[in-house]
């Protein structure tokens, strides 16, 4: 793709955020489409909403479960950014409406004590880096229509990002077996998916191992204080009007978000 | 019945026959449609009474269907229980006894040994979780009599819900202070995690799938006892095991159970040793 195919791409993932409207897949008009143009694309839409006020406070690294990778036919997971208005208090309701078709991912956040800047960057290192764990669920989010997504759709559009709570309990890293303990996701009481830390990448710092370093290929440093979601332990629940959802995670805590009940305008 | 030929008698002698010669068939209920669930668990019954006969010892139970979604799906609200003897122990660091099952799966599941009776109707969860004396991790081989483990509910019932062989973990602990919910397992093959679940994919807890299976059990004249082991339920979807395959199932805090398919074909056959 060409630097005009990249933008127009851009602007027409931006219009969806405003209208709530999603698009139809990037691939279908930009078959010879390939990855940096994806990142690319990732990029000019930071880069609008940081002119526009917006700060970085973080990452999401997204297809780290062997189900999603199988899925998307990759090998590899994505990264997306985590925008300041991305984050919304664990109390308070979400209204249906910030979201085009969301759904649920239960995670376990890591945030940084100290930068990270790869390549080159070890689990060890990774995991000297952060300061504390906290419970959290990503609400993923696509502008493509009907989460048709190819694996360079989702990267184009930010990974897929939609929000993100956290929880409220920092746990250190090196308190809780990241790789073998469980999750629980429920959603209105109901258990609709349960998993091992392990489900990300064999670990969830090995995934945050992978973010510094392949950011670091790009020049770019993980920062301290910053937030990241090292990625899915369940396979993602799509959210409905009025849904509570709770994760539990063993030795870390639970979190909970709660979606307004009205059906979204327009549709 | 007087139609097909068929009654419990013929429907056990079939499914023993397909286990002992390693061939599978089609579901009993396409050539026995009036096989219901409770003749179902006569067949089961007379299995048992055979196995018993020619030596085996009962050594506990295995639950089935424990998560909400099958459960849903075959339309039915409780677990399915069988027998399992001694015959089906699997010794930790053997291979998946593949000369005698047919097409083997692994399930990774939370294992109680029983303290104590267990007899239902009435048995509540907390009172359930009252009677395990020990938990452990564990995998069980399932095998199924049917081809390409198509059945209906009647079906895999008769055929004693599955059963192939077991194998238990390296860690028991009392079930006090265990949150069993919460209890993970990750699940390799050959190295590469492809699955992972709690305890709370059973059921929501194996204990409730105990107690459940107990009541239903209870209704059936039946009883749990003391001493016994009880397989809760596959907490993932089942994974292959062929020969040359190695699969590990790594708990929070009841270990890892590992489990090989034995020699790859091509290498028992050229190995000579």
């Amino acid at each position: 793709m060409d630097a005009e195919a990249r933008s127009r791409a851009a602007r027409a993932l931006l219009e969806a955020y405003e209208t709530g409207k999603p698009i139809d897949p990037l691939i279908d008009a930009n078959p010879e489409m390939v990855l940096e143009d994806s990142y690319a694309i990732q990029l000019i839409q930071i880069e609008h909403r940081l002119a526009a006020g917006a700060t970085i406070k973080g990452h999401k690294v997204g297809l780290t479960s062997a189900a999603m990778q199988r899925q998307m036919q990759v090998t590899q997971p994505d990264f997306g950014h985590l925008l300041d208005d991305m984050f919304h208090l664990e109390n308070s309701t979400i209204s249906a409406g910030t979201f085009l078709q969301p759904r649920i991912e239960p995670e376990v956040a890591f945030v940084l004590r100290r930068p990270l800047t790869g390549p080159g960057v070890t689990v060890a290192e990774a995991a000297a880096a952060i300061d504390f764990v906290l419970p959290s669920l990503e609400l993923i989010d696509s502008r493509i229509r009907d989460w048709k997504i190819s694996f360079f759709d989702t990267v184009a559009d930010n990974a897929s990002s939609g929000g993100v709570v956290l929880g409220s309990t920092p746990v250190g890293v090196q308190d809780v077996d990241l790789r073998r303990s469980g999750c629980v996701l429920y959603r209105n009481g109901e258990v609709v998916g349960t998993g091992a830390g392990g489900a990300v990448l064999g670990s969830p710092i090995t995934s945050l191992a992978w973010l510094a370093n392949t950011l670091g290929a790009r020049g770019v440093t993980l920062e301290a204080g910053h937030v990241v979601l090292p990625g899915s332990i369940t396979a993602s629940v799509p959210v409905t009007p009025g849904d509570t959802f709770s994760a539990t995670f063993a030795g870390i805590g639970s979190v909970t978000v709660r979606f307004a009940p009205d059906a979204p305008e327009g549709k | 019945m007087a139609g097909t030929g068929w009654d419990i008698d013929r429907a056990a002698t079939a499914l023993l026959e397909c286990e002992a010669g390693r061939y599978d068939r089609g579901p009993i209920t396409e050539e026995w449609p009036e096989l219901d669930y409770d003749t179902a668990y006569a067949v089961q019954d007379e299995t048992l009474r055979r196995r018993l006969a020619r030596g085996e010892k009962l050594i506990g139970v295995k639950l089935g269907l424990t998560s909400r979604a099958k459960q849903k799906r075959m339309g039915i609200d409780v677990p399915l229980v069988a027998g399992l003897t001694d015959a089906m122990l699997l010794p930790a660091g053997e291979p998946v006894p593949q000369g005698k099952l047919i097409h083997p799966r692994i399930e990774p599941e939370i294992v109680f040994i029983l303290g104590r009776d267990l007899e239902g109707p009435g048995v509540s969860a907390a009172q359930a979780l009252s009677a395990v004396d020990l938990v452990l991790g564990g995998a069980e081989v399932i095998d199924s009599r049917y081809r390409d483990f198509k059945f209906t509910l009647p079906d895999v019932v008769a055929d004693n819900a599955s059963s192939g062989a077991f194998v238990t973990g390296p860690v028991a602990l009392p079930a006090d202070g265990l949150d069993l919910a919460l209890e993970a397992v990750l699940v390799e093959v050959d190295g590469a995690i492809v699955d992972s679940a709690t305890g709370a994919a059973v059921q929501g807890h194996p204990a409730e799938a105990l107690a459940l299976a107990v009541n239903d059990l209870g209704r059936r004249g039946k009883k749990l006892e003391a001493g016994w082991i009880v397989l809760t339920g596959g907490m993932t979807d089942a994974v292959f095991a062929p020969p040359g395959s190695s699969v590990a199932c790594h708990f929070t805090n009841l270990g890892s159970v590992y489990l090989h398919g034995g020699p790859a074909a091509d290498a028992a056959d050229g190995a000579g040793a």
